[in-house]
C-alpha cells in the first residue's frame, strides 16, 4: 500500500457482495475463474477499479496483484479511473458508420458537455467514448447508456436521451 | 421472422418464430409452445443417439467456421473419466452480426434447452454461457429464464452458469473463450491440443454457438431428415440460417431462411431493397471477417457454405453488411482494420504489428498522402498475416484489405491521385 494514502481502506467484499461472490465460486472448480465476476463486483459497488481494490480482488482469490491488473488491463469494460455519473458508448464500426454513427458521437459530445471523446464534463455527469460493434448492427445506431441498451439513436434523438439521464 | 419486421412469405422461421413475442420468454410460455419437449425425448436417449441424430441431420455451426456439430461432439471422449465441459459461445462480436443477441432475447428457453441436449450428448456437467459484457439485456433475460427453469427442475442434475465477458471481440474464439471463463486474459491457445481433449480447466469441452444450439430441439423433435430436406442448393448444408441484415436497406433485421438461398432475393425482397435512388455497391454476406463481393458477385451468390465459396468469400456468421453507392470504400475498410487492430490481443507479430500497420496504412491514403506503392505495400502485408498466427483475427483483417483492393481499386487510386478530397481521420 502507498505511504501516501490517509484514508482508511473500506473493503468491497463485505456483507451482502461478499455473499455474493461467495455463491459465485460455486460455480467454478477453481478461484481464479471467479476474477472476472468479482470484478465486475467491484465496478458495480464503486464506479470503476482502483489499484488498491485490485489487491483486494488477488487477496480474496488468491492471486497477486500484478496478475489481477494483468487481466483488468485486457478487458476495455472495466474502468481504472473514474468516470462520469453517465456512462456512455457509442459504437462506430462500419456498419453503424455508413448509418451515420460518428454524427451521433457529435451530438453527444456537444449535448452532453463532454466535448472531448473519453474526457468526463466538468459538471462530472457524462462520459462519452467510442467502441467497437455492440452486437445489435441493425439498429443503428446503438448506444450504451450505463447498463441501459438504446436501440436506432440517431443524432435528433440525442438531446431527448440526454434529458432524460440528467 | 423478419425482425423488427413482418415476417415474410419467404422465410422459413425456425428459430425466429416467436421473436418479438414477451410471452414465449417466460418458461410457462414456452412450455405451451412445445418447449422443454425434446429434452424430454433426449433424457430417454443414449448420449451418442443423439449425436448421431445430429450428426445425420448435417448440421453445422453457426458460430464462422461451419464446423458439423455432431461430428465435433463425437470426438468428445466416450468413456467418462474426468468432468466434461460445454461452453455456449454467446459473445456475438463479430461486426455485422445480430442474431445470438435475438435469440436470447426473445427465446431465451431455446436456447437452454438445446444447451442441455448437448450436455446430455457429450456428457456434461456443467455448462458456461459466455454473454459478452455489453449484452446487458440479453443477460438479464437469459438470468430469469435459468431461474425459471432451475425452479420448474427441467435441468435434471446438470448445472448451467452464465459468464459475463467484459469487452473483448478475441474472447468469442474459442479457446480465449475458455480461458476468459478461467479468470485469465482472453488470449487464444495454440492447437492442439484440442477442447475435447484438453479444454476449459483442461478437462474435455466443446464449444458451441448460440444458433447452432438452438437448432438442435427442433432436430431432435422433427428429426434428422426432416432437417436435412431444408436445402436450396447443396445438401452438404442443411436447415434454416439466421441473416442478420444491416448497413445500407430499407429494413435491416434478422431474416431466417433455408440454406442456399439467393443473396439477391434477401437484399432486394425481404430487407425491401435500397434506399431510393441508390444501389447496391458491395456486400459482406458473412460478418466482416470474411471478403467483401462486389454487386456482381452478390447478386449471384447462393447463402449456403459453398455458394459462399464458389464466390470467393465465407458464410461465416452470417452478418450481412450492405454498401450502397453512397459508400466510402477506402474509408469503411480503414474502420474494418481499426476493429482489427482493437481486438488483437497481441501475442502474435503478425497480428500485432499487421493490424496496425494497415490502418495505419489506410489513414495515410485516405489523408491523401499515400503511394501508389501503398496498395502493393497493404497486399504483402496481408499475406504476411494471413495462416501465420494462433488464431484468425490477423486473416480476419487481411480479407477485407485484399478483397477491397482488388474490387474497388480505383476508389483507393483516387485518393492516392488527389482525384478525391482527402478525409481526415480522427
Ligand atoms: C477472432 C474470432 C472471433 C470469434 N467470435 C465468435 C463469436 O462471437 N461467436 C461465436 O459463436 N463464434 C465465434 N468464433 C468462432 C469460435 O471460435 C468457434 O468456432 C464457435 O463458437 C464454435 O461453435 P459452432 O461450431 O457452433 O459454430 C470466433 C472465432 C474467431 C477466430
Ligand atoms: S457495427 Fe455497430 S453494433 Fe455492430
Amino acid at each position: 500500500m502507498s505511504a501516501v494514502e490517509t484514508q482508511e481502506y473500506a473493503p468491497v467484499f463485505t456483507g451482502k457482495t461478499l455473499e455474493r461472490l461467495q455463491e459465485i465460486l460455486t460455480r467454478y472448480p477453481t478461484k481464479q475463474a471467479a476474477l472476472l465476476p468479482a470484478l465486475w463486483l467491484v465496478q458495480g459497488e464503486r464506479g470503476w477499479i482502483s489499484d488498491r481494490n485490485m489487491v483486494e480482488v488477488g487477496e480474496v482469490l488468491g492471486l497477486t496483484p500484478a496478475y489481477v491488473k494483468g487481466v483488468v488491463t485486457f478487458y476495455t469494460m472495466y474502468h481504472q479511473h473514474p468516470v462520469g455519473a453517465n456512462f456512455v458508448q457509442v459504437c462506430t464500426t462500419s456498419p453503424c458508420n455508413i448509418c451515420g454513427a460518428e454524427d451521433v458521437v457529435k451530438a453527444l459530445l456537444a449535448h452532453t458537455g463532454a466535448k472531448e471523446l473519453g474526457a468526463t464534463s466538468p459538471d462530472g455527469q457524462w462520459t462519452v467514448i467510442e467502441v467497437e460493434c455492440l452486437g445489435a448492427c441493425g439498429f443503428a445506431t446503438p448506444v450504451l447508456v450505463n447498463d441501459d441498451f438504446v436501440e436506432s439513436v440517431t443524432p435528433e434523438r440525442v438531446p431527448e436521451l440526454v434529458r432524460k439521464y440528467k | 421472422m423478419g425482425y423488427p419486421h413482418k415476417p415474410h412469405a419467404k422465410e422459413t422461421a425456425l428459430l425466429s418464430k416467436h421473436f418479438g413475442d414477451p410471452d414465449a420468454r417466460t418458461y410457462k410460455g414456452w412450455a405451451k409452445r412445445g418447449g422443454y419437449e425434446a429434452w424430454k425425448q433426449a433424457q430417454t436417449m443414449a448420449p451418442a443417439a443423439i449425436t448421431d441424430v445430429v450428426k445425420e441431420s448435417g448440421l453445422r455451426g453457426r458460430g464462422g467456421a461451419g464446423f458439423p456439430t455432431g461430428l465435433k461432439w463425437s470426438f468428445m471422449p466416450k468413456e467418462k473419466k474426468k468432468p466434461h465441459y460445454l461452453c455456449v459461445n454467446a459473445d456475438e462480436s463479430e461486426p455485422g452480426t445480430f442474431k445470438d443477441r435475438e435469440i436470447m432475447r426473445w427465446t431465451p428457453h431455446a436456447l437452454l434447452e438445446g444447451t442441455l441436449i448437448a450436455m446430455r450428448a457429450i456428457q456434461a456437467e456443467v455448462g458456461y454461457i459466455y454473454i459478452r459484457g455489453e449484452f446487458t439485456e440479453p443477460y438479464a433475460i437469459m438470468e430469469q429464464a435459468l431461474a425459471e427453469a432451475t425452479k420448474a427442475g427441467v435441468l435434471g442434475g446438470h448445472k448451467i452458469h452464465l459468464h459475463r465477458g467484459a469487452g473483448a471481440y478475441i474472447c468469442g474464439e474459442e479457446t480465449a473463450m475458455m480461458n476468459s471463463i478461467e479468470g485469465k486474459r482472453g488470449n487464444p491457445r495454440i492447437k492442439p491440443p484440442f477442447p475435447a481433449a484438453f479444454g476449459v480447466f483442461g478437462m474435455p469441452t466443446t464449444i458451441n454457438n448460440v444458433e447452432t444450439l438452438a437448432a438442435v430441439p427442433h432436430i431432435l423433435r422433427q428429426g434428422a431428415a426432416w432437417y436435412k430436406a431444408m436445402s436450396l442448393s447443396n445438401p452438404k448444408s442443411t436447415g434454416t440460417k439466421l441473416f442478420s441484415v444491416c448497413g445500407h436497406v430499407r429494413l435491416p433485421g434478422n431474416y431466417e431462411v433455408t440454406m442456399g438461398f439467393p443473396l439477391k432475393d434477401l437484399l432486394h425482397e425481404l430487407c425491401g431493397g435500397m434506399r431510393p435512388g441508390r444501389t447496391l455497391k458491395a456486400c459482406i454476406p458473412g460478418g466482416s471477417s470474411v471478403p467483401i463481393l462486389n454487386r456482381e458477385e452478390s447478386e449471384g451468390c447462393l447463402l449456403d457454405y459453398e455458394g459462399c465459396v464458389e464466390k470467393g468469400t465465407m458464410l461465416g456468421s452470417g452478418g450481412v453488411i450492405v454498401f450502397d453507392d453512397s459508400a466510402d470504400m477506402v474509408y469503411q475498410i480503414m474502420r474494418l482494420a481499426r476493429f482489427y487492430a482493437h481486438e488483437s490481443c497481441a501475442q502474435c507479430t503478425q497480428c500485432r504489428e499487421g493490424t496496425a500497420w494497415t490502418t495505419k496504412i489506410l489513414e495515410r491514403i485516405l489523408a491523401g498522402q499515400g503511394k501508389m506503392a501503398d496498395l502493393d505495400l497493404l497486399l504483402d502485408l496481408s499475406d504476411n498475416m494471413t495462416g501465420k498466427t494462433i488464431c484468425v483475427l490477423s486473416d480476419s483483417c487481411a480479407a477485407p484489405v485484399v478483397s477491397g483492393i482488388k474490387k474497388f481499386r480505383t476508389e483507393f487510386e483516387d485518393y492516392i491521385a488527389g482525384r478525391k478530397q482527402p478525409v481526415m481521420v480522427a
